[in-house]
């Protein structure tokens, strides 16, 4: 007999570090040394010494190289490095699931999964060299971007909006309904002395008077800009009771994406789509739950209506459902019938491409969020709605094992 | 005279002839709007590849299609991404999936007034758009709207 081939109950998040969050530009450290800043926190928050990490795990091309983090924190042996490939938060869960396969199959022990962002070094996702062409003064853009960059088609909010448009009219989705997403992130953040949002609360009058971005994005519909680092660490669920704070077990994580979802020019045959029909099905089929017993969500934010598609494929509404479902008193904690981004997320704490839902989903199943859930067993991280491939992740607090 | 829906600076499809792309902006030059198919299998394929994603054949072709579309997805653009759209802000971006291609989806402007009603559904007819730029010339492909009421 052949044993089960799953992550469930394998390993465990046993710390969590991260850095103040800054606004772009705004951190007083380079990159590399947010990185180790949110490494160390992740190791102290734990109880490990920083020199038995044996693995590093990231994604979205981080910059911070796993050998010279090794180097640099006098690792003794380095035994696991891998990046997830896919550009923006689409990875982030993941590069969990990289780290825990290299764990449970025996290549690892300690390995540390991490992102680090100084954006006044290299602002994501936008510019002429983010975009890809060169700045000049006869400048020309090549390969899949040549088809909407000369159309004005260029950042992100703007690509993104057109499949947010198609969503919306497919599955009768109104601004209301984004406009819920934007609320609950800012409602989170306002108990989050950490969010860079706090103290700035949201709402429905200040969406509706925001100025568009790219209908049908108001500005609050976008993600933030920042600087900073988040790491979590993760070991064998067999050594999790030995670390000084409650662990957090994975139940499943899953990556991919669906047929052809890299086809130029948006011609993707399921378009309108987060990306997740496929990720999904194989997440809780791994975890081995329903939708139904997700006690709390943690939503990558690239943009509102990414969420909502993302929410639909995660199977907690049909098609169809959103307007009833996608309201500011489902979205809320600690009561609502599905708290989403109870740390502010990424609208409102801060645009860590994900790492920082990882935590908070953490924080959630550990008992130690600032809006907690009562009794969070199962908590749900998903990452990079819109991109391939994207990844998802659950988390289980010691009473699932 | 503005001679483009927007204006001009912004960055020129590369013509790298060994792109896959590169028959694809040849024949917006010549005033053909053509699409890649496998003459292998006859599938019609897009966006463009070295490969046919069907049947793996490398002997791959372009046809002409009909410019003609409808629009399948749409946003209307207030914040310049780039310094030099500043000024036009805002405008229309379209995504039309061809009439006579179904699956082939192009990016392009919706011509005419920037605040004009937009709806998925419409039906939107080509308009080439040459560039001549600093040494480098280039062809868009832009819509109109059909006219009549597109409804009945
Ligand atoms: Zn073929």
């Amino acid at each position: 007999m052949t044993a089960e081939r799953t992550l469930r109950h394998k390993v465990a998040i046993v710390g969590i570090g991260e850095t103040a969050y800054f606004k772009r530009g705004q951190s007083p450290d380079p990159e590399y040394v947010l990185a180790l800043k949110a490494i160390l926190a992740a190791c102290d928050d734990a109880g490990l010494d920083p020199r038995d990490i044996d693995g590093f795990s990231s994604y979205a091309d981080d910059r911070n190289d796993a050998a010279r983090l090794a180097t640099s924190l006098g690792i003794k042996e380095l035994r696991f490095s891998a990046m997830q490939w896919g550009g923006g938060g689409g990875g982030c869960a993941g590069s969990i699931a990289n780290a825990a396969a290299a764990i449970a199959t025996g290549q690892a022990e300690c390995v540390i999964v991490f992102r680090a962002l100084s954006q006044g070094q290299v602002r994501y996702g936008q510019g002429a060299a983010a975009i890809g062409y060169a700045a000049q003064a006869a400048p020309v853009i090549a390969g899949d971007m040549a088809f909407s960059v000369p159309y004005g088609a260029i950042s992100p909010a703007q690509r993104f909006a057109l499949k947010a448009m198609r969503f919306m009219h497919d599955h009768g989705v109104s601004q209301d309904a984004l406009r819920a997403i934007a609320l609950a992130s800012y409602r989170h953040a306002q108990n989050n002395p950490r969010a860079i949002m706090y103290g700035k609360p949201l709402d429905s009058d200040g969406y509706d008077a925001s100025r568009w971005i790219a209908e049908p994005f108001h500005l609050f519909d976008s993600c933030l800009e920042n600087d900073g680092a988040a790491a979590v660490l993760l070991v064998d669920a067999a050594r999790a009771r030995d670390f000084q704070q409650p662990a957090a077990y994975l139940l499943a994580a899953a990556a991919g994406s669906g047929r052809r979802q890299a086809a130029s020019s948006h011609s993707a045959p399921c378009y309108a789509t987060g990306n997740f029909n496929e990720v999904a099905r194989r997440l809780y089929a791994m975890a081995r739950i329903e939708p139904r017993e997700v006690d709390v969500v943690q939503a990558y934010e690239n943009f509102t209506g990414g969420v909502a598609m993302a929410l639909n494929e995660h199977g907690f509404f049909a098609r169809g459902d959103a307007n009833d479902f996608l309201t500011i008193d489902n979205l809320s904690a600690p009561n609502g019938r599905l708290p989403l981004n109870t740390s502010g997320g990424h609208l409102a704490e801060c645009y860590m491409h994900g790492m920082n839902l990882v935590i908070e989903a953490v924080r959630q199943v550990r008992g130690q969020s600032c809006n907690q859930i009562k009794d969070a067993n199962v908590a749900l991280m998903i990452s990079g709605p819109m991109v391939t491939p994207v990844s998802s992740l659950l988390l289980g607090s010691e009473a699932t094992r | 005279m503005k001679t483009s829906y927007l204006p001009v600076g912004l960055p020129a499809p590369l013509a790298d002839r060994q792109g896959p792309t590169a028959p694809f902006w040849k024949g917006l030059q010549d005033g053909a709007l053509r699409i890649q198919f496998c003459r292998a299998c006859n599938a019609v394929q897009w966006g463009p590849d070295y490969i046919c994603n069907a049947c793996h054949s490398l002997d791959l072709d372009w046809k002409p299609v009909e410019p003609e579309g409808r629009i399948y997805s749409w946003t209307r653009v207030w914040q310049a991404a780039q310094p030099v759209l500043e000024g036009s802000v805002p405008y229309v971006v379209v995504l039309v999936e061809l009439v006579s291609a179904q699956g082939v989806r192009l990016v392009g402007n919706l011509l005419g007034e920037p605040l004009q009603p937009v709806e998925i559904g419409m039906p939107v007819v080509g308009v080439f758009e040459s560039h001549e730029e600093a040494g480098t010339s280039y062809t868009l492909l832009q819509w109109r709207k059909m006219d009549g009421d597109w409804r009945c």
